[in-house]
Order: C-alpha cells, then structure tokens, then sequence
C-alpha cells in the first residue's frame, strides 16, 4: 500500500517543474532499484537501527524505537516503490498530450490534471505491470526472515523445528504463497475488469 | 465597441522555427471569425495563444478584459471565459458523455452538481445527443464525440468559443452535422474564432475570413469579398488550389 502511495507521488513529482525535486525522485530510484532488497534490509535494520534511539518496554528492557517489523515495512516499501515510481510514469507519459491540454483548456490546475484525467487513465495503462511488481513484493517479503521478522517462511522454520516436519511444512508453504499471490492476481484482474472503458481495447 | 478578443502583434517560436511573426486580430463580441491558411502558418498556434496553452514571446492578447500576455495569469479566470474544441476532440475517455460535460463545471467552477446535470443534459440534447448521454466515448462516432466535446466546452459557459479544425478528422457525412452545431451557436450570438479548412463554411458562416501564410495574416476582409476578389497573389494561389 505504502509503495502505491509512492509510485503515484514520485511519479507526480518527476512532472514538476521543481528540477531539485526531480533530481531528489531519480536518486531514490536509481539507489533503490540497482541494489538488492535484502542488502537494503540490512542497511535499515543494522545501520540506521544502531543509531535510532531506544526506549524502555513493560519490563524495563532496552528495545529499539524502531522494531524490525517497522524496518522491514519501510525497506519492502521503498524498493518496491522505486519500481512503482517508473511504472506510473509510463502510464502517465502513456495519456496523449492533448488529452492534458483538453483538461487544461478547461481550467483543470495541473493537480486536478492529474487527480481527474491523468491518473484514472494512467492507471489502466500500468495495472498489468504494478499487478507484476505487487506479485513480487509479496514474494520478496520473504527476505524479512533476515532480520527476524516472523514472516511465513520463519513462522514454517519455527514449526518445522519443533515437530521435525520439514517436508509437510515446505508444501504448506508453497500452497499459502500459492493462495496468497493467486488471489492478488485474481482481485488485480477483478479491478482491471471494473476499470475496463467501453468502447477502448477488449 | 472594445472588441472581446484582441490580439495585437504576437510573435511566437519554438526553437529555430518562427511560427508567429506578429499577428494582430480583433474579435468583437458576436462575431464568427474563421482563419484560413496552408498547414503549419502558424493559425493552431495563434488559437491556442488565445487560452494561454501557448505563450508568446512578444505581443498581447487579451480576452473580455483579461490579459492573458500577463506574466501572472490567472488561467481559471480565462479558461471559464474561453472554450476551446480541438481536432481530435479529446474527450475523457474514462468517463461517458454526460460525465465529460459535467465535470469541469463540478470540480473547477464548484457549481452544484444538479444545477450542472440539467445544464449539461440540455446541452447534450442541444447538440442532438439525447439518449447517447451514459455511452463512453470510445462507443460514440468521431462526429459524436466531437459534439460531445462542443457541449463539453458550452457548459463552462464561455463567452468565446476557439474551434482548432474541428472537422479535419471526420468524413465528409459526419463534417455536416458538427458544422450544422456550429452554425447554430453562431446564428444565437457565440462569439467564435474558428480555425478551418471548410472554405463553404468559412464564406457562409462567418463575418471576417484572415488568411495566414508562414506566421503572419496576408490577408482579410468579409468573406463575399475575400473569396471572390482576393487581393494578393498567395490568397489567390492558395484559394484556386482548393476551389
């Protein structure tokens, strides 16, 4: 959700006139789009963890600000993000230019541009790759497991541990990301279907 | 009189190319002005100056006493004055007829959504479109669509309309049905500035024909005159080209 928010904002931001803004938004996706994930969630989780500042817990204990879940969450957010900035852009640079201009001739500022015309009609164009990069951030989250994050792979070794099932909890872990991304898919088809325009494509 | 759209020596380039080198022209309120002239003599760019899609580099305009060659214009304030229809209509897509005429009242004017409705339904049934209100636009001809963007820009209620060859993109039996649209708005007091290759239109419909060539007007006057006795010697060849 969080990656969503800034795909659609990077990519408005990449339109402005403001070219330090545009410079700031190619920088993020050039960082996070050529390094890997998991190389990213260490960086968060080890170094700008060992500097955020800790408080007491229930018992007293020293625990982070910041918890590896949170960690986990801004990393998997940014990286996918970075990929959801340059596929919002192809479906922004994808509306005809005089279609803007129609909106414009109509006293659309360049916000309600986008908030009207620009984006349900880039939004179209792009869902089959975001429905791509969704998939894989699901699959992606798996690496979470690095720094401790029950996520279902940790959850499957933690069990597997216990009752020396490795095999029967491999195949339930396949069929849950079977089931999981399957129905990703299915909701994103569902959605592409809603937003079908009469008249345009099948 | 003051006239409602004056344009006084504009000039325009983009890059190397000099596509205005200045054009002066004056619209009084009521008026039809059609501009003619061979392709890329600058009259596309000489309309879209008019809403400000185009700014000049020298010269002013300025629309119902708006300057729209002010450094700070308030594109709101024009735009509800000045509708424009382009070539390729342009509608929205995503949204059905009545939708493509109803929002820009709703969220740019914040009119009331039922107040608009009923304006646009009217507007549409005006430009003979009743019952093709919720098709999309991909379900509706060029020639529908294109009626559709005419309502579309009447339902700001503009006191200009800027039709940018409005026609060019239609077959010869739907270019009558937005032509007969156009003329009605004409005979009812819109004052229009039309951009056209329709040159029986041009000579039955408007008050003032300009002819351009390569960024400036060569030529201008009421059209019995300008069709019949055209003066200069590129008018003439660009007129005997085409009659």
């Amino acid at each position: 959700m969080l990656s969503l928010v800034i795909g659609v904002a990077g990519a408005f931001a990449q339109g402005s006139r403001f070219a330090p803004l545009r410079w700031f938004v190619a920088g993020y996706v050039a960082f996070f789009r050529n390094t890997p994930p998991l190389v990213q969630m260490y960086f968060f989780f080890f170094a700008l963890g060992a500097i955020t500042p800790t408080v007491p817990d229930d018992i007293g204990m020293e625990v982070p600000l910041v918890s590896n879940f949170v960690w986990a969450l801004v990393a998997l957010s940014l990286f996918a993000g970075a990929f959801n900035v340059e596929i919002f852009r192809s479906g922004i640079e994808a509306v005809p230019r005089s279609t803007v201009e129609a909106a414009e001739s109509l006293g659309y500022t360049r916000l309600g541009t986008y908030r009207e015309v620009v984006l349900p009609l880039a939004f179209r164009v792009c869902l089959p790759s975001l429905n791509n990069n969704l998939v894989n951030l699901i699959k992606t989250t798996t690496l979470a497991y690095a720094i401790g994050v029950p996520e279902m792979l940790y959850v499957a070794n933690q069990i597997w541990s216990d009752s020396l099932n490795v095999t029967e909890m491999m195949n339930v872990l396949l069929l849950l990301y079977i089931g999981l991304v399957s129905l990703l898919v299915w909701l994103m088809h569902r959605w592409e279907r809603a937003m079908r325009m009469p008249g345009y494509g099948t | 009189m003051t006239p409602l759209v004056s344009i006084q020596d504009v000039h325009k380039r983009f890059g190397e190319t000099t596509v205005l080198s200045g054009m002066s022209l004056d619209v009084r309120k009521g008026e039809v002005i059609c501009i003619i002239g061979p392709s890329g003599s600058g009259k596309s760019t000489l309309l879209r100056c008019v809403n400000a899609l185009v700014r000049p580099e020298r010269g002013r305009i300025t629309v119902s006493g708006i300057e729209v060659t002010a450094p700070r214009l308030d594109p709101i304030a024009l735009r509800r004055r000045v509708g424009m229809v382009f070539q390729q209509y342009n509608l929205f897509p995503h949204r059905t007829a009545l939708q493509n005429v109803m929002m820009a009242p709703i969220s740019v004017l914040k009119q009331e959504r039922r107040e608009v409705e009923a304006r646009a339904r009217a507007l549409l049934a005006k430009v003979r479109l009743q019952g093709k209100e919720d098709s999309y636009p991909g379900e509706l001809s060029g020639g529908q669509q294109q009626r559709v963007a005419i309502a579309r820009s009447l339902c700001m209620q503009p006191e200009v309309m800027l039709f940018d060859e409005v026609t060019a993109a239609l077959d010869p039996e739907t270019v009558k049905e937005v032509l007969v649209t156009i003329r009605e708005l004409a005979e009812e007091g819109m004052t229009c500035l039309l951009v056209t290759h329709e040159m029986g239109f041009a000579r039955e419909v408007a008050d003032h024909v300009y002819f351009t060539d390569r960024g400036v007007i060569v030529e201008h006057g009421p059209p019995a005159e300008f069709f019949t006795a055209p003066r200069d010697a590129r008018t003439r060849e660009f007129l005997g080209k085409l009659l």
